[in-house]
């Protein structure tokens, strides 16, 4: 940490300098970028002589940025700032060498910067260093004090930004995106725009108090959010919301990625904070005061009768609630309906039910309260409108009905009698057109159609808000494992409304790693009662502390150490650290080793995490990056697993931002789906650990290479945003989700400007951020060669079946013209594929050969693949495995004999994508993940691609899975539990298509 | 909901009825039929002596009605879970003066008595399948929708699903509870499609055991602390076939109840009875305070 803070120093000062020469111009002219460049090679120079090259190749890419401009940016404006920042941050890092965050830090500003001046960059980049030193270390408070009021400001939110980011980057990808935004934007916003006022936010929590906080008035919802977690000290956040009121009194939720000002649509800065998922098992959860919280909403839920539960479990629930609150039952306690009544336990609370609940608490003696919030969940969580969010709606005859979504699906009620079900893998496709809400069935064993519910909801603004509500839940819930973060971007991008948060499984995966001392926290009852109550240990939680909320969060740390523990069961001893800076070396630790938990698989790229990590690390990497452009070929090809190795990082939240704009360019990209094609690809290859750093360079190589990429895609996407405006939208729940998307009428004109805004913004940041995810989608465009060439296959393949296929077809030629992206530059970047790659470094010479070197079997050949308008070499690599098969897959695998040659493949897809523009769609990587085991890794890269082609929809997920070890792996096994994980996951779907590529090291790297 | 598994098939009281005479003429009946009462009430005496000595129930056997001709048939009368009994609006008018000796019975029994009023509302408890996590409610002859949602509002903990009957008197009729998380169904066209709805109604994953008579798969599952999953079910006389399915449970204790005369006038198995568990009324929900306290 010490070396990294004096490197940001030096940062700072020099981007001080830079500031204070390129300030004035409100618009950088060229002349100006062209000093700021300037200064960056000189800086160079100092370097090392890689490094200068590298900075060197730089600068002639910014020089001839002319020839990107078009594509990178869209807006012309943006052109000109661009290449200027994106080398002032590369020089920076490059300056420092070893302090990756900077760079980091640089490469966040260059993408908004864009927008900006330079002059305000640079300060940006001061800020943001200065933003990081002050969540390092205390001292920074002192520097952002000299500043001006604004820029103080800044550091502040950027430090609880980091500290976010950091939490939320232990836990995942999404948590990571959401920091990103949060830390890039409205910093950098403030800088911008001196003026820029503050706004009071006031949350009433769910103790029933309120927390306020000043927040920028462009703030993004997820700002606001994270400042409210602090406050709670909660990690376990995904589960929850804020909501507003909207024009109508109607509790909508608060997108964590737009601005909130956008959204509230009036003046009044009230929010709620509430659960948004109820955990279906709250005993999962990891920490007590996730669970506390947990309680506190479903108390709330209960008293109110939004969650009706009978007279018994009211009593019981109740009991539970005095035992959590007060303690164990006193006979000698005056009064004890005095508190009952406070606690507002059942909406009809009478003397009956007091009775029961004190007889009820009387037999909970010597639980702790956590024990007792476990109790009461435990009880909770089985009624059967736990977690069921209501929307009031009439089937197609008139009649009243109200449609519950939940975690397993959406339900149907008339009164109080569950008419119809439907779980998420029975529904294909959700969307609203106006006040209707549809859901597409998927068709039952003996039908053969598919068929369409509808219901009218009362007005538009309604339907659009239970599908988004649908859409967040599905992503929430049914996302699984591996997948979920992609797939939750995906949808997040694709309409406006997607879930943009951590699905549940990727929640759970990180709060499993949440390592710090499950923290204390304050109970309402200390709140409520202000007399003191000897009698119970318990209660010797008092209303001291009460005080402490209003303080803010700062308080709260405190009370660390005068809080009590409840009882036993908070296990970890009440740790005063403050917050500041032990708790956030814990985090920060935690993170890392949730990351390292990620990265540690050597072999595959879960995509996501290792770039991002990479990038936001302070590792060495960055510098290796820039160096590693030249070398592109070479690394490229070895890339592809090794997204995985780097592990330090803690930033994840630039990630995040990258995978944003991603999702986004897949939307526009990809549209419908229909069957979905499971490829499991299992590469058992043993990777030496020599090879992890080759991978990372490459990773970055794969990087750079694809920013025109993103830019290119970024202009799709504002385009299509543009035209997307419409009161329907669309969502495929199975898949990941295409989305045609506009939303409401009025707002839509609005909400479709504010996006372009941000689009323009985004755009402007591609070239830098970009290249994050546009290496994510490399990674999985590897992975997906095959797939998009299949696609192609089958659309080619399709025309000659079906009618229907042509037409998609025909749209996807058309939507191919409207997308330039993809573009020969491309191909050389995708050409890195990943974890076949790794295993085959031998081969770049490979390349172009033919696929046939794969050793994989073609066991059934599919239909699909008949007709290839692309002969691409793919093909006979694949294994082909019907469902059925999967039985004998074991079989399979043995036969397959151990070959190296991944890069072939490599090569193949770029041939595809180039070609296949029309066609194929670019694939994109959804989600990564590595998971590690002692002797083996295995990892699992999820590629989903949605197309919609004339009205057909078609979702396809590939999934990449390789496993590595360095002992002996059995494989059959491994494919066969593959496999079997494959279909667990999308139980919907089928496995059309399994390739099995086992490299074999050569001796050379091998033990 | 493991609890609320662990404490299926738990019952500490049966209420059951008397057989009237007029039985035999009166009572309602989907086809033509001749009833041996003597012969009906031999059955249900070695009935109500299984659900004592074989299931150690505290039974009270309220007196027959003369005036009542289905009265034995006391499932139809009330809906009872947890502790909270509901009494029914039963679907025949001829039935409706059932409930009051059955609601008397089980307000001695302390149970929480909730009665159904609404004059549009019918529900015969034979209808009702419990399955431990929620209620599936046949809308049958004898009972609407109404009734369904008025059980709906009584057991608020639980979901409350319909399912259309399209044949037989009851939901009950081709179907029954056979052990936790297992529905005994018969194997006709209309069972299984009830049953297909049931679960696709369920947020809950059931066993099923198709049976080949519907009538065969209205069984008594009880769970005894000592003695394990015990089923009571047709004879071998009357379902040699269904009986053979049966047999496949493992560490099953399979009881057989002659129930040949009262079948002719549609009684079941679960129809002559009422069970209660006295001792699940709250602690249901409660988890044994001792693990704690330890």
């Amino acid at each position: 940490m010490t070396t990294e803070v004096s490197s940001e120093t030096e940062v700072k000062e020099k981007a001080e300098e830079s500031a204070a020469q390129l300030d004035q111009p409100e618009k950088a002219t060229e002349e100006t970028q062209e000093e700021v460049i300037t200064e960056g090679e000189e800086k160079e120079k100092e370097e090392k002589e890689k490094e200068k090259e590298e900075k060197e190749k730089e600068g002639k890419e910014g020089k001839g940025i002319s020839k990107f401009l078009p594509t990178w940016l869209k807006k012309p404006k943006s052109q000109a700032q661009e290449a200027p920042p994106s080398e002032e941050a590369i020089s920076a890092g490059q300056q420092e060498g070893e302090g990756p965050v900077p760079e980091v830090n640089g490469h966040t500003e260059e993408v908004e910067e864009k927008e900006t001046v330079k002059s305000e960059q640079v300060k940006e980049t001061e800020a943001e260093s200065h933003s990081n030193a002050s969540a390092d270390t205390e001292p920074a408070k002192e520097e952002s004090a000299e500043k001006s009021p604004e820029r103080s400001q800044e550091t502040k939110e950027e430090q609880v930004e980091e500290k976010e980011g950091k939490e939320g980057g232990l836990r995942g990808g999404g948590g990571g995106v959401e920091g990103q935004t949060s830390i890039f934007q409205s910093p950098l916003r403030l800088v911008r725009k001196a003026k820029m006022k503050l706004v009071v936010c006031q949350v009433a929590l769910l103790d029933g108090t309120d927390f306020t906080c000043e927040v920028e008035k462009r703030a993004k919802g997820q700002y606001l959010f994270f400042k409210v977690c602090e406050h709670l000290n909660l990690l376990e956040k995904d589960y929850f919301g804020l909501t507003y009121k909207d024009n109508h009194e109607q509790k909508c939720w608060l997108d964590p990625m737009k601005e909130i000002k956008r959204q509230i649509r009036s003046n009044n800065w009230q929010f709620s904070f509430n659960v948004k998922f109820y955990p279906p098992d709250p005993s999962l959860l990891s920490e007590d005061i996730t669970r506390y919280l947990l309680c506190l909403q479903l108390r709330e839920d209960v008293a109110t009768g939004r969650l009706p539960c009978s007279f018994v479990t009211h009593a019981l629930l109740g009991s539970y609630t005095l035992q959590a609150e007060f303690g164990d039952y006193d006979p000698d306690q005056p009064r004890p309906l005095d508190y009952i009544n406070q606690l507002n336990i059942a909406p009809s609370q009478n003397r009956e039910m007091e009775e029961k609940i004190f007889e009820l608490h009387k037999s909970h003696r010597g639980m702790t309260p956590a024990q007792a919030d476990t109790q009461f969940l435990e009880n909770a969580k089985k009624l059967s409108m736990y977690g069921v969010d209501l929307h009031p709606a009439k089937d197609s005859e008139g009649v009243d009905l109200m449609l519950g979504v939940c975690a397993n699906g959406l339900l149907v009620y008339k009164d109080r009698l569950r008419i119809n079900r439907f779980a998420w893998p029975k529904i294909l496709k959700i969307s609203y057109k106006r006040n209707n809400f549809y859901i597409k069935i998927r068709p039952g064993e003996t039908e053969q159609f598919e068929s369409t519910v509808g219901f009218k909801l009362q007005n538009h603004r309604s339907a659009k808000k239970l599908w988004k509500v649908c859409v967040e839940n599905h992503s929430f819930y049914r996302l699984n494992a591996p997948e979920p973060p992609t797939k939750a971007r995906f949808l997040t991008l694709g309409s406006k409304f997607r879930y943009s948060g951590r699905t549940q499984a990727q929640t759970r995966l990180a709060s499993s790693l949440i390592d710090r001392p499950s923290p204390t926290f304050e109970r309402t009852s200390s709140k409520r009662i202000s007399r003191s109550v000897d009698g119970a240990p318990m209660i010797s939680i008092t209303d001291v502390e009460r005080d402490t909320a209003e303080n803010g969060r700062e308080h709260r740390l405190d009370l660390h150490s005068d809080s009590k523990s409840f009882g036993a069961s908070e296990v970890a001893p009440p740790q005063d650290h403050d917050k500041t800076q032990d708790e956030v070396l814990k985090h920060q630790a935690s993170v890392s080793q949730l990351k390292r938990s990620f990265m540690e698989a050597p072999p595959a790229s879960p995509p996501q995490s290792n770039q991002w990590e990479k990038r936001l690390t302070s590792s060495p990497a960055t510098a290796v990056r820039f160096q590693q452009q030249q070398v592109i070929n070479a690394p490229s090809a070895e890339a592809a697993a090794a997204d995985c190795t780097s592990s330090d990082t803690k930033e994840p939240t630039k990630t995040a931002d990258v995978e944003i704009e991603e999702t986004i360019v897949v939307q526009e990209v990809s549209k419908a789906t229909q069957p979905a094609l499971v490829t499991v690809a299992v590469d058992s290859p043993a990777i030496p650990p020599a090879k992890q750093e080759t991978r990372e360079q490459e990773v970055k190589v794969q990087e750079e290479a694809v920013v025109p990429k993103e830019a290119a895609t970024a202009k799709q996407e504002s385009v299509s945003s543009e035209s997307e405006s419409e009161d329907e939208a669309e969502y495929h729940p199975n898949v990941s989700a295409s989305t045609h998307m506009p939303e409401v009428k009025e707002e839509e004109e609005e909400e479709d400007k504010v996006e372009e805004d941000k689009m323009a913004d985004e755009n402007m940041s591609a070239p830098v951020v970009a290249s994050l995810p546009v290496e994510i989608t490399k990674a999985a465009e590897d992975v997906c060669k095959k797939e998009e060439e299949s696609k192609r296959e089958e659309g080619q393949g399709g025309v000659k079946r079906n009618a229907e296929k042509e037409m998609e077809v025909g749209r996807e030629s058309e939507e191919s013209t409207e997308e330039p992206m993809m573009t020969p530059e491309e191909v050389p970047n995708g050409v890195a594929l990943a974890e076949d790659a790794v295993i085959g470094l031998v081969g770049h010479a490979e390349k172009q050969e033919p696929k046939m070197n794969g050793e994989t079997l073609l066991v059934e050949p599919r239909p699909q693949v008949i007709c290839c308008s692309e002969p691409p070499v793919v093909k006979t690599e694949m294994v082909t495995i019907s469902d059925t098969f999967a039985a004998q897959k074991t079989e399979i695998a043995t036969k397959e004999v151990p070959i190296v040659h991944t890069e072939t493949k490599t090569i193949t897809y770029e041939a595809a994508q180039l070609d296949g523009n029309g066609d194929g769609e670019p694939g994109v990587l959804m989600t990564a993940q590595t998971i590690t085991s002692e002797s083996l890794c295995t990892t699992t890269t999820t590629h989903i691609t949605k197309t919609l082609k004339g009205g057909l929809s078609e979702t396809r997920i590939e999934k990449r899975i390789v496993i590595t070890g360095d002992c002996d792996i059995d494989h059959d096994q491994a494919l066969a539990q593959a496999i079997k994980e494959a279909k667990e996951q999308h139980p919907d779907m089928s496995v059309t298509r399994v390739v099995v590529h086992k490299e074999t090291e050569l001796a050379e790297e091998e033990d | 909901m493991a609890s609320r598994i662990a404490d299926f098939g738990r019952y500490t009281h049966a209420i059951v009825r008397g057989i009237p005479a007029s039985l035999a003429k009166e009572a309602l009946r989907s086809c033509p039929s001749e009833v041996d009462v003597v012969q009906a009430r031999r059955e249900h005496e070695k009935y109500q002596e299984i659900l004592r000595t074989t299931f150690g129930l505290e039974v009270v056997e309220l007196p027959a009605d003369e005036s009542l001709p289905d009265c034995v048939f006391v499932e139809d009368a009330a809906v009872v879970c947890g502790d909270t009994a509901l009494i029914t609006r039963p679907g025949a008018e001829s039935r409706r003066g059932e409930t009051k000796a059955m609601k008397e019975a089980l307000e001695a029994l302390n149970m929480n008595v909730v009665e159904m009023t609404d004059e549009n509302a019918t529900l015969d408890g034979g209808d009702v399948l419990f399955t431990g996590q929620e209620f599936f409610v046949g809308l049958s002859k004898r009972t609407n929708q109404r009734g369904a949602e008025i059980l709906a509002d009584v057991f608020k903990d639980y979901a409350v699903s319909t399912v259309p009957v399209q044949q037989g008197l009851h939901l009950k009729s081709f179907c029954s509870m056979g052990g936790p998380g297992l529905i005994l169904v018969g194997s006709s066209e209309p069972a299984q499609k009830a049953l297909k709805i049931m679960q696709q109604m369920s947020d809950h994953r059931y066993d099923k055991l198709v049976v080949p008579d519907d009538l065969a798969a209205n069984c008594i599952y009880v769970n005894l602390p000592d003695k394990g999953h015990m089923l009571l079910h047709s004879t071998a006389e009357m379902f040699p076939e269904s009986l053979k399915v049966l047999e496949q449970l493992k560490d099953y204790t399979l009881i057989a109840a002659s129930n040949k005369e009262k079948t002719k006038v549609d009684g079941a198995l679960t129809c002559c009875s009422v069970l209660i568990n006295k001792k699940a009324n709250i602690s249901r929900f409660i988890t044994p305070c001792t693990m704690w306290t330890r």
